[in-house]
């Protein structure tokens, strides 16, 4: 039974509630279905990074409209940017969402983890007093819950169907209008420029301590010489810049060129993209190729760079939405030893240039 | 469409159990399935990112797949013995039969 107090703390001043539903089941707070400024600076927020894992809202009922005991549940995580893109499309339709617990974590990603799971998907719908609230026995779940609900078990156990719902939210209005039944486009997850330009920033963000400390190493290693060590200054700085470009290219570039990049193994699209920057690099002098050191180091970024930009890219598997494990497994079965072997020659190559 | 490494898939389909209901054209993300003679059929079996989602709603057991965290990430984190980066969210074993996959991990949908 939920207390009166957690009833409380979901009513409580936020800015996205609006007024509440008197139910047998006690009030439930109603919420816009419009985004206001706070909404949006949050989801700026997550998506630049920041408190991207406090971002929930307190799991319960929640109507949207004027809802009647004959409206359609829709189940949704805790996380709010998943709340938020549901109540968005719910725009004009009278509804309840209820919101199960899934520690903050979105839809797909708790499904995976199994929190958007049955036993929450039950649970909830016990403590919620659903069956008081509503007369009919269905509940709409998003498909990406599908990896953590049997819907056939929610069935036995709670007596409610499972109804599974468009991937997209944007979807529902035509999936409620088609009797609730989803077409192929809409169950289809896509990958689409946009879909991975978003991710970027988190990219950029979750590799920016291993970057910089990296470049931190080579800015101080390029001291080295065989006349001993003296701090570097411009030449250290022109040493960091492949190292910052590798960065970049495995995780920002290989998101948005990634069906034009060649081969299937992500780490083969960084390590191609690693490679054409190390060349650019070469070219353009940035990389200094006269004489033997010259040589050692040119040799050496063409080793470092696509290395480096093999295994970001490598890492961007867990962000994407269509590769298997059993695929991971037997891309890093082959990257791994290659990115580890190259660039301690790579690394080996650099160190000896620096006393010529 | 996005395609990843070939001949790595682990589903396979049991048509003798299948009862031809449906649910795994319902929740694949991937359009893998389809209902034909009143039973199901992998039409699209490369397409497979191995979520589980159909496995664990076949209410008669005929699909199995080696569902994980597709996440070299996640991996890496476990054989050094730590949690999942993804920001100890996601927090996938891959060994873990039950767990699946992290696409867009924490942020979005």
């Amino acid at each position: 039974m939920e207390t009166v107090a957690a009833a409380v703390s979901r009513t409580g001043k936020k800015s996205w509630i609006t007024g509440e539903v008197k139910t047998p089941a006690g009030r439930i707070p109603m919420v816009a279905t419009e985004l206001n400024w706070q909404d949006r600076l949050g989801t700026t927020k997550v998506r630049a990074g920041l408190q991207r894992m406090h971002y929930s809202i307190e799991p319960g009922l929640y109507a949207v409209g004027t809802p009647t005991a004959d409206s359609p549940v829709f189940v949704s995580a805790n996380y709010k940017l998943s709340f938020d893109y549901l109540r968005r499309e719910l725009e004009g339709i009278n509804g309840w969402i209820m919101v199960i617990d899934t520690k903050g974590i979105n839809v797909w990603c708790a499904a995976g983890k199994g929190t958007f799971g049955t036993e929450e998907i039950i649970k909830r719908i016990e403590s919620t007093r659903l069956a008081e609230v509503v007369n009919h026995r269905q509940i709409i779940v998003p498909q990406l819950g599908a990896p953590g609900v049997a819907a056939h078990e929610v069935k036995k156990r709670s007596s409610f169907r499972v109804i599974y719902g468009p991937v997209r939210a944007h979807d529902i209005p035509e999936f409620l209008s088609a009797g609730m039944k989803t077409s192929s486009k809409m169950r289809e997850v896509n990958f689409n420029l946009g879909d991975r330009m978003v991710l970027i920033p988190v990219e950029l963000l979750q590799w920016s301590p291993f970057a910089l400390a990296a470049a931190i190493l080579f800015f101080f290693l390029t001291g080295i010489s065989r006349n001993g060590y003296a701090l570097p200054g411009w030449t250290g700085g022109r040493e960091v810049l492949p190292v910052i470009l590798a960065f970049i290219a495995g995780s920002a570039l290989v998101p948005i060129f990634l069906p034009w990049l060649p081969g299937r193994a992500l780490s083969v699209k960084g390590m191609t993209l690693g490679l054409i920057f190390a060349i650019i690099l070469v070219f353009t002098g940035l990389i200094p190729s006269a004489q033997t050191g010259g040589q050692l180091e040119t040799a050496a970024w063409l080793l470092l760079m696509p290395a480096i930009a093999a295994f970001t890219a490598m890492n961007f598997t867990g962000s994407t939405t269509y590769t298997s494990l059993s695929g991971v497994k037997k891309e890093m079965r082959f990257a791994v030893p290659a990115q580890i072997i190259v660039a301690v020659l790579g690394l080996s190559l650099w160190v000896t240039a620096r006393f010529y | 469409m996005l395609r990843y490494l070939e001949n790595v898939v682990t589903l396979q389909l049991d048509t003798e159990t299948c009862n031809g209901c449906g649910m795994c054209v319902n929740v694949c993300p991937h359009g893998v399935f389809k209902v034909q003679d009143r039973k199901a059929a992998i039409i699209d079996k490369e397409a497979c990112m191995e979520c589980g989602a159909c496995a664990l709603n076949c209410p008669v057991n005929a699909i199995k797949v080696q569902s994980g965290v597709g996440c070299a990430t996640a991996i890496i984190m476990g054989a050094i013995g730590k949690k999942s980066e993804c920001s100890g969210s996601c927090g996938g074993s891959p060994a873990a039969n039950n767990s699946n996959k992290s696409g867009l991990c924490g942020t979005t949908k």
